[in-house]
């Protein structure tokens, strides 16, 4: 019996030969990535001329990285209601763009400004060679949110313009 | 007892799974990758199910990844055997059968190797591989000429390009001529690089990226004009498309076994006789391989480089024809269905079991984390440390966002039609699902040209 078995493992035959890498790639990749990867959350798009949707793009094509990041703000509590990602790079990317959207949902706009690339490299364990892709996220956030402001603005004046000229 | 138990599990271990089918199915990996990763699946499997990038697969993933290596042809693998378990003597001991059948042996598979190239069988020397062939070939013309001045390509493989930068190092110069956009070398520059102190001229015959085969009777005929020695790495070429040493008038060439389908750790420099290229020895010693590189050959792995060649030339024929086809049946079952797919490098004057393509607003390194179940390799290096978009990509002029997007599909002897048929299958679905989260496709889509937005650069 104990023959056999060595025979069978000597060809390769047995379960634990043909499973050598029982984590395949994620020698590279964090478990965490390889989910946001396979089932990226908030894929999508909203219409950027809508008011309350604050729209981030940044990184180039380039360099491998394109990021699109979108809001929509509740415009009377400045909350972030929801949040949707478009990412053209590498599966990092894809995976800090999906992080990010997930963690901007139901936010106060003040204080997704304080998500910093590290937390996100962290909760994906980025090797040093793909921290660009949390910093790209971190750029992606902030862009978002000052459009949406600057969007604000100009409402806002062009309303508090059409108010004088009332009066 | 015991033998007739190792004996019974050996034997059902070859017989099982196959019976009575073709050499090439008895190693197609498809039938296996094809069976679907559905949950059901898994289980009934769970044995023989692998875990890749982050997925759980029912066999191994189809391999299309033949420019990186190729399995060793069984009759290859039988050719070799017995030099390991019988005939085990060193080729070099001279007193007993066991040196002389070794040999021998290592004799014959010179010549199969000579033969292929059409070269004298004395013109070859055995080595680790192409990439200690072509560091001796470049390193060791210029130490043993004494002149200072190389003229190579921008898109030769690394190993030829570091010992340039080697090279440059100690004093010599180098000219690193570019390509077209289709790859190959512009003819008018490489005789305008022509100087008087030119030593070597070292240009590959396939290149290992796009497949682009050369000019190479061209080339050959200009060095020869100017007298200078001609270079070639043919690690990618032999095998597969007619090499003749004469008719490309290479002085020295580079050559590899497990490109075709024999052994890793085994290769060959042709050194050319008449008129005599002389090079600096590689390894001092006992004065095997003329001199070239001593210490003991290993047979076993000769004797598989030989009866590789043997194999490669009776079949190339057959194989061309097989590999153009399946070449073929995988660009239009990919163009079929998905837009923006482009063939980097030339496709006249290529080697048909390459096919390095280009998806449009597509990152290349997502492209191979999404195929789980295709070895297939990216073009651009961003899987290594640096996240530059390949080089070879780069010195065809190809757009750099088009160079991020490139993944090299390699085909051989051993490739089935269903494993092309899956690889189209898993191909074109997994670019519809990245290019349904690119925004990239999406602006294009709304017509926006992204080349003329003003990207912030990072």
């Amino acid at each position: 019996m104990m023959l056999k078995q060595a025979a069978k493992k000597a060809l390769g035959l047995t379960s634990r030969q043909s499973t050598p890498w029982p984590v395949g790639i994620s020698r590279f990749y964090h478990e965490n990535v390889i989910d946001h990867y396979d089932n990226p959350r908030n894929v999508g798009s909203f219409d950027k001329n809508d008011p309350n949707v604050g729209t981030g793009l940044v990184g180039a094509p380039a360099c491998g990285d394109v990021m699109k990041l979108q809001i929509k703000v509740d415009d009377k509590t400045g909350q972030i209601v929801d949040a949707r990602f478009k990412t053209f790079g590498c599966g990092s990317a894809i995976a800090s763009s999906s992080v990010a959207t997930e963690w901007v949902k139901g936010k106060a706009m003040e204080d997704v400004l304080t998500i910093k690339n590290t937390e996100i490299a962290k909760h994906l364990s980025l090797p040093p060679v793909k921290l660009h892709c949390s910093m790209l996220a971190e750029d992606a956030i902030k862009a978002a949110v000052k459009d949406y402001k600057e969007k604000r603005l100009k409402t806002n004046d062009a309303t508090a313009a059409g108010e004088t000229a009332h009066a | 007892m015991a033998s007739k138990v190792i004996s019974t599990t050996i034997r059902r271990a070859l017989t099982k799974p196959h019976g009575a089918v073709s050499r090439r199915h008895h190693l197609s990996t498809a039938a296996a990758a094809a069976t679907t990763s559905t949950a059901t699946a898994v289980d009934s499997y769970a044995d023989e199910s692998i875990m890749m990038k982050g997925v759980r697969i029912s066999g191994r993933p189809l391999y299309l990844d033949m420019q990186a290596t190729t399995p060793v042809d069984p009759r290859v693998y039988d050719a070799m055997a017995p030099y390991l378990l019988q005939n085990y003597g060193n080729p070099h001991s001279r007193t007993h059968l066991y040196g002389w059948e070794a040999e021998n042996a290592i004799e014959i598979a010179r010549i199969q190797v000579a033969k292929l190239i059409g070269a004298s069988p004395k013109e070859i020397i055995f080595m680790s591989g192409a990439t200690e062939a072509n560091n001796h070939a470049v390193k060791g013309v210029m130490h043993f000429y004494k002149k200072k001045h190389v003229i190579t390509t921008q898109t030769e493989h690394k190993c030829v390009l570091d010992s340039c930068r080697h090279l440059q190092q100690e004093g010599f110069e180098i000219t690193y001529l570019p390509v077209k956009t289709d790859g190959l070398v512009d003819l008018d520059m490489l005789r305008e690089a022509i100087r008087p102190d030119t030593g070597l001229v070292s240009i590959m015959a396939v290149n290992n990226e796009i497949g682009v085969v050369q000019p190479m009777e061209e080339i050959g005929r200009i060095c020869k004009e100017h007298k200078i020695p001609f270079h070639t790495d043919a690690a990618q070429a032999i095998g597969k498309i007619p090499v003749d040493v004469d008719k490309w008038n290479v002085s020295v060439m580079s050559m590899s076994a497990h490109k075709i389908y024999g052994p890793k750790g085994v290769g060959a420099l042709y050194e050319r006789r008449r008129p005599k290229i002389r090079l600096e020895p590689l390894i001092n010693g006992g004065g095997q391989e003329r001199g070239q590189r001593s210490g003991t050959l290993p047979t076993h792995q000769i004797v598989g480089f030989g009866a590789a060649c043997d194999i490669a030339m009776k079949e190339m024929e057959y194989d061309e024809k097989w590999i153009k086809g399946l070449q073929e049946r995988l660009l239009n079952g990919i163009r079929e269905k998905l837009d923006g797919v482009v063939v980097n490098g030339s496709m006249e004057s290529r080697y048909a079991g390459n096919l390095n393509l280009s998806f449009a607003y597509v990152e290349g390194e997502s492209l191979l984390m999404g195929l789980k179940e295709v070895a297939v390799s990216s073009g651009s290096a961003c899987t290594s440390a640096s996240l530059e978009p390949s080089y070879v990509l780069r010195a065809l002029g190809v757009d750099e966002d088009m160079a991020h997007t490139s993944i090299r599909f390699g085909i051989g002897r051993f490739t089935t039609e269903e494993e092309i048929d899956r690889a189209i299958e898993l191909t074109v679905k997994q670019v519809e699902k990245l290019r349904e989260m690119s925004p990239l496709y999406e602006m294009v889509k709304e017509g926006i040209d992204i080349k003329n937005i003003q990207w912030s650069q990072h």
